[in-house]
């Protein structure tokens, strides 16, 4: 099941790792997403460590990492096009994917109901 | 948020779906549902509709209100006719820019329009430094620009006589019965038109101007990228007191009649340092960049002449992401040695240092219709 941060991530577990990326409401803060900055595979990580850098047409952001880890893949399509962020944000405009040393940390993000109160 | 003033469109704002902000005391629509990108690249290809009514309308009558002008910029006020518009700096006693604004001869008084931020001490400034027999009013009017290609065929329609002015005239037409006060101009690059209205009014224009098939609502957002292509200045950014015209390649707002040996040369503020700067050149110059990577390079980013280099040589301004180039642009000061075009800087961004050119201004060729 899809779980969210209150830094606006959504994160989907497979397995001993977690897919990250950005929600709808986040990106539509955002706006037009120009340039993504993305880590190296391998790089370990720890919870709230700055990995990935957004530049929109507004300004700039990152992304912090939801939990410790190691990223094994990054996303290099939105790379090339970040404005795949902003036309999928929940689907292939994800950013990483990291691999969680514990699953069952994952219980303590909000799911998407309690998400959904929370962006409102 | 109650303190923040609104404009006459405010609740066409709030209708068409805008994402109101602060900005300079007042609520403003930063952008649309269709967002930056969309709503600058709609200027540039058709038509957008701006409203900039948060900036100060202010009128000057009296006998000799362009020498009393005059006192306070570097431009020639006296010698502008009836009709026309030129774009000028208020100065202060270190030549620094205290605001750049506009500043028409609507015949029998000139008409300014200021920076919103600026605009309560340009007024106290304009009330306090010319002379008693000079009436300075503040209006309360609106200010719609309609900026872009199409913007020609979408007033003349509803204003006939819009299309015969050329870049910088002002006329007075007539739409639907009301009065407005046209000037052919803008802060886009683009040719346009800003349209002074009354407040009463000023919603029924904007709604009949985007009843036109090419014109859409634009916010502050695609204004600022727009400009910034355009290589405007934004004052607080670009240019403050801290710069002087020289400095930021304003010397063209400087006329000839007000430089050295010009007939009303000096009798400005801070004209001794200018003039002074117009002989010897500027340390530092205000110059377009071009960020060789994909990352913008926004205000604040320090640059050097070299990649290991360890004193910062200059300073970005302004920067962001140009639509209309699909790449990061900015502007900045420079060393004046480093300024020339091709120059290759270095500018730390997150910890690195990025390649980025010295690039000529405007970024987007201008199509005023001169």
């Amino acid at each position: 099941m899809r779980k969210y941060t209150e830094d606006h991530e959504w994160l989907d577990l497979d397995g001993d790792t977690v897919t990250v990326g950005i929600t709808k409401h986040a990106a539509t803060q955002l706006g037009d997403i120009v340039f993504v900055e993305l880590p190296e595979a391998g790089r370990e990580v720890s919870a709230g460590e700055e990995v990935v850098v957004i530049e929109s047409v507004k300004a700039a952001s990152d992304i912090t990492a939801p939990l410790d880890g190691e990223i094994v893949e990054v996303n290099e399509a939105i790379a090339d096009e970040p404005g795949k962020v902003n036309e999928d944000p929940a689907g292939a405009g994800w950013f990483f994917k990291l691999k969680i040393a514990d699953a069952a940390a994952l219980d303590d993000f909000m799911d998407e109901a309690a998400y959904k109160d929370f962006a409102d | 948020m109650s303190e923040l003033a609104r404009t006459p469109l405010y609740d066409l704002h709030v209708e068409l779906g805008a994402r109101m902000v602060p900005f300079a005391g007042w609520e403003m629509p930063v952008q649309y549902a269709p967002g930056v990108m969309k709503e600058h690249l709609h200027t540039r290809a058709e038509a957008g509709l701006f409203d900039v009514s948060h900036m100060g309308q202010v009128i000057l009558r009296g006998p000799g209100a362009a020498e009393a002008l005059e006192a306070l910029v570097p431009a020639d006020i006296v010698g502008l006719r009836d009709g026309r518009q030129r774009y000028a700096l208020l100065t202060d006693e270190t030549g620094g820019i205290l605001d750049d604004l506009m500043v028409a001869n609507r015949g029998d008084h000139l008409f300014l329009v200021v920076n919103a931020a600026n605009a309560a001490a340009d007024i106290a400034h304009l009330r306090a430094d010319t002379p008693p027999d000079i009436e300075v009013e503040v209006l309360d009017r609106a200010l719609i620009a309609l900026q872009g290609p199409a913007a020609e065929e979408a007033l003349d329609a509803l204003a006939p006589g819009a299309a015969a002015m050329r870049f910088m005239d002002v006329a007075t037409l007539n739409w639907d019965g009301t009065e407005i006060w046209v000037s052919r101009s803008g802060y886009t690059g683009e040719d346009g038109f800003e349209i002074s209205v009354e407040p009463a009014r000023a919603e029924a224009l904007a709604r009949a101007l985007l009843a036109h098939e090419n014109v859409a609502p634009v916010g502050l957002g695609a204004r600022d990228s727009l400009r910034l292509e355009a290589g405007l200045c934004l004052h607080g950014h670009d240019i403050s007191t801290a710069t002087t015209p020289v400095d930021a390649a304003l010397t063209w707002a400087i006329q000839k009649v007000r430089r050295p040996g010009g007939a009303r040369a000096g009798g400005y503020p801070g004209a001794d340092a200018i003039e002074r700067q117009l002989a010897e050149g500027a340390v530092m110059t205000r110059v377009g960049l071009r960020p060789e990577g994909r990352s913008p390079m926004r205000e604040g980013v320090e640059l050097f002449d070299a990649e290991d280099g360890t004193a910062a040589v200059g300073r970005i301004t302004s920067g962001g992401f140009g639509p209309t180039l699909q790449a990061p642009v900015a502007m900045g000061y420079v060393e004046t040695r480093l300024a020339q075009p091709g120059t290759r800087l270095w500018g730390e961004l997150r910890g690195r240092r990025l390649p980025v050119a010295i690039a000529p201004l405007p970024f987007v060729p201008a199509t005023f219709k001169r």
